[in-house]
């Protein structure tokens, strides 16, 4: 085992399957000569050529099309969007084109390409350049997405994904690259679609993702020294959802709390809690709690913006209105 | 060309107008549904390019496209019965009119969001050159897809990557209602491909043998690695947009004279008068087209409805997860 960080995870996932498989090759916007905008592929050029590493212009559509079209080919193409603000100027392919081709003419296509999109809020980048958009694009079926919030989960996840023969969204948290975190040694892929216990506890169930696993592992430390122990369930995936853990955990506490970057209106936390009140309304011994970034365009001002986004302590209070 | 390669041509001319008119009364009749957009008029096109082509190369196209899905021999049974939803389809009845394709043929769709294929044509190219395959990728689209941005990202990217790919626009003069003149900044559609330093012509529509002759020709000089090549290839669709079409934006005195511009009756003097074709031999080909499409819609409408427990097959290709 050894301790890497988020990006360091992310670029040995790509590194080492662009060295196991010959199809596979990166497309996008800076992530050759440049490096990467958030230096994942870094040295990725020199290494393997402007053959498999590819600078894009600035045209997001074209860059989710040709990776649609070389992956029909047979082709592994893993797509980078800048940052998953600007793949909504690609959002037509993604949703419209890439979801729907296998099933749309039944069958005959495979799309094994992976995007890769960095989101999140934070940096003090504003309104058009902060969005935890996840939800929306979680929406389509005939996507996969998916959203690590470990560097474990980050390179296995990865990997998985461009094994898969289905189109996965790999949504990443731009704030996170230098999370540290335990890797396996050697070749290992994390299934995609399959939540799982984070931290064991008993008195309530905090269900979240991506980000937001450090941010509750943080308030279930604050809340452990008050005798109380979550039990946190990282979804890993949000298409397709595994709900198993999370319904087993609420059988267990009967309270659940529900955690995510993005606006709660028509959220992933909008879907789990329906999900558990469909499941296993007879367990609840308290209605289920969201928290969530406020339902404001997110502002530049640093105080503002952290304001507008979910905290620690808004965690551990969540936590405590269940109990 | 032999004797057989002429008469080829003009077997799937008129198979392509017979299949369409009686598309059209079964529309009428309720048998097929949704959208229904007929190529009559516009035969000449896909007929002369797709007989130039070489089995390695690929054909992507707009929504228009029960043409190219003759040409490229797709029998008019299976197209028939797409067209009715059934499972017999290409698509197994899930894409309809607007999603016809057969990997088999190289023919990867039948997309219906305008311009939205032309992106994923240039992946096609790509995981060709990147292959070392010398196929070439045809697109064809309409003038009104030139608007759009996708045009102009997958146009540019297609000269900047140097990609295999023939564009060619199939101008019949109107996007839905709205002509070119009222919609596009230069009526002379190939002129756009000037801006992107991409080889460009202009042909007629309505003439086959100098569309295939014309397409023959470049389609070599793409192969020969010389990059794109954009064709205008000028028409007009004697019927109107789609089936639900009032037409209220064009004369019929303006369709009568086009009409007089017959694609099919211009071919048939040039069989009969150049190459001294018996009449009693075209006539005894157009009683086979009647035979065949009597045949396709029996096949079509004794062939089964799909199954109900089929409705989630192919959303994805890896299935082990749930939706």
């Amino acid at each position: 085992m050894a301790k890497i960080t988020m990006r360091e995870a992310i670029s040995q996932a790509l590194w080492e399957e662009m060295e196991r498989d010959e199809n596979v090759f990166i497309l996008g916007e800076e992530v050759g000569v440049w490096g990467g905008s958030y230096a994942v592929t870094k040295g990725f050029y020199d290494h393997f050529g402007e053959k498999r590493v590819r600078d894009t212009p600035i045209s997001e559509a074209a860059i989710i099309g040709a990776a649609i079209g070389a992956a029909l080919t047979g082709l592994r193409p893993v797509a980078e969007m800048m940052t998953i603000n600007f793949a909504f100027s690609a959002f037509d392919h993604i949703v419209n084109e890439t979801a729907k081709l296998h099933y749309m003419f039944g069958g005959q296509f495979k799309v094994p390409l992976v995007i890769r999109a960095p989101g999140g809020g934070g940096r003090q980048l504003a309104a058009t350049h902060s969005q935890t958009p996840d939800a929306i694009f979680a929406h389509f079926p005939g996507l996969k997405v998916v959203a690590p919030g470990t560097p474990e989960d980050a390179k296995g996840l990865l990997k998985a994904a461009i094994r898969t023969d289905d189109p996965v969204l790999y949504i990443e948290n731009a704030t996170i690259y230098q999370l540290r975190g335990e890797v396996p040694d050697g070749d290992y892929t994390i299934p995609i679609g399959k939540s799982k216990i984070y931290r064991p506890g008993k008195h309530a169930t905090l269900v979240t993702y991506s980000k937001m696993v450090d941010f509750s592992n943080k308030a279930a430390d604050q809340l452990a020294q008050d005798g109380i122990e979550v039990e946190i369930v990282d979804l890993r995936s949000l298409r397709p959802l595994d709900m198993g853990p999370v319904i087993e955990s609420f059988k267990k506490t009967n309270r659940a709390v529900i955690v995510e970057e993005g606006w709660q209106s028509f959220g992933v936390g909008a879907e789990v809690a329906a999900r558990i009140y469909e499941e296993a309304f007879d367990y609840a011994d308290a209605p289920v709690k969201r928290v969530a970034q406020k339902e404001v365009p997110l502002p530049y001002n640093r105080n503002l913006e952290q304001m507008a986004l979910p905290q620690v302590a808004d965690i551990v209070k969540a936590v405590k209105e269940v109990l | 060309m032999e004797k057989q390669d002429y008469l080829s041509i003009y077997h799937q001319m008129v198979l392509i107008r017979r299949l369409e008119e009686e598309a059209a009364q079964l529309y009428q009749q309720g048998k097929i549904g949704g959208f229904l957009h007929l190529y009559i008029g516009q035969e000449a096109v896909s007929t002369g390019i797709i007989s130039a082509r070489k089995p390695q190369d690929r054909i992507i196209t707009a929504y228009r496209d029960h043409g190219v899905a003759i040409n490229v021999g797709i029998p008019a049974k299976q197209v028939m019965a797409e067209l009715l939803g059934k499972t017999t389809g290409m698509s197994k009845g899930r894409g309809g009119s607007m999603h016809m394709a057969d990997t088999q043929k190289n023919f990867w769709g039948g997309h219906a969001v305008v311009g939205a294929h032309l992106p994923i044509a240039a992946g096609l190219a790509l995981g060709d050159q990147y292959a070392g395959r010398d196929g070439v990728t045809i697109c064809m689209f309409g003038d009104g897809a030139t608007n759009i941005g996708y045009f102009h990202e997958a146009v540019n990217l297609s000269k900047v990557w140097k990609l295999p790919v023939l564009w060619v626009c199939e101008n019949n003069q109107y996007g839905m209602g709205t002509s070119v003149e009222r919609a596009s900044a230069v009526s002379e559609i190939r002129r756009k491909a000037d801006g992107y330093n991409i080889r460009n012509e202009r042909v007629n529509g309505m003439e086959v043998m100098e569309v295939h002759a014309a397409a023959e020709r470049v389609l070599e000089t793409v192969r020969g690695g010389e990059g794109p090549y954009f064709l205008e290839v000028t028409t007009y669709r004697f019927r109107g947009h789609s089936m639900g079409d009032p037409e209220r934006y064009r004369e019929q005195e303006e369709v009568k004279c086009w009409e007089k511009e017959d694609p099919i009756g211009i071919y048939r003097d040039i069989l009969l008068f150049q190459q001294k074709i018996a009449e009693t031999e075209l006539a005894e080909l157009e009683r086979q087209v009647m035979t065949e499409i009597k045949e396709a819609v029996e096949y079509a409408e004794s062939s089964p409805e799909p199954e109900p427990q089929t409705l989630f097959e192919n959303i994805y290709v890896d299935e082990t997860v749930g939706g």
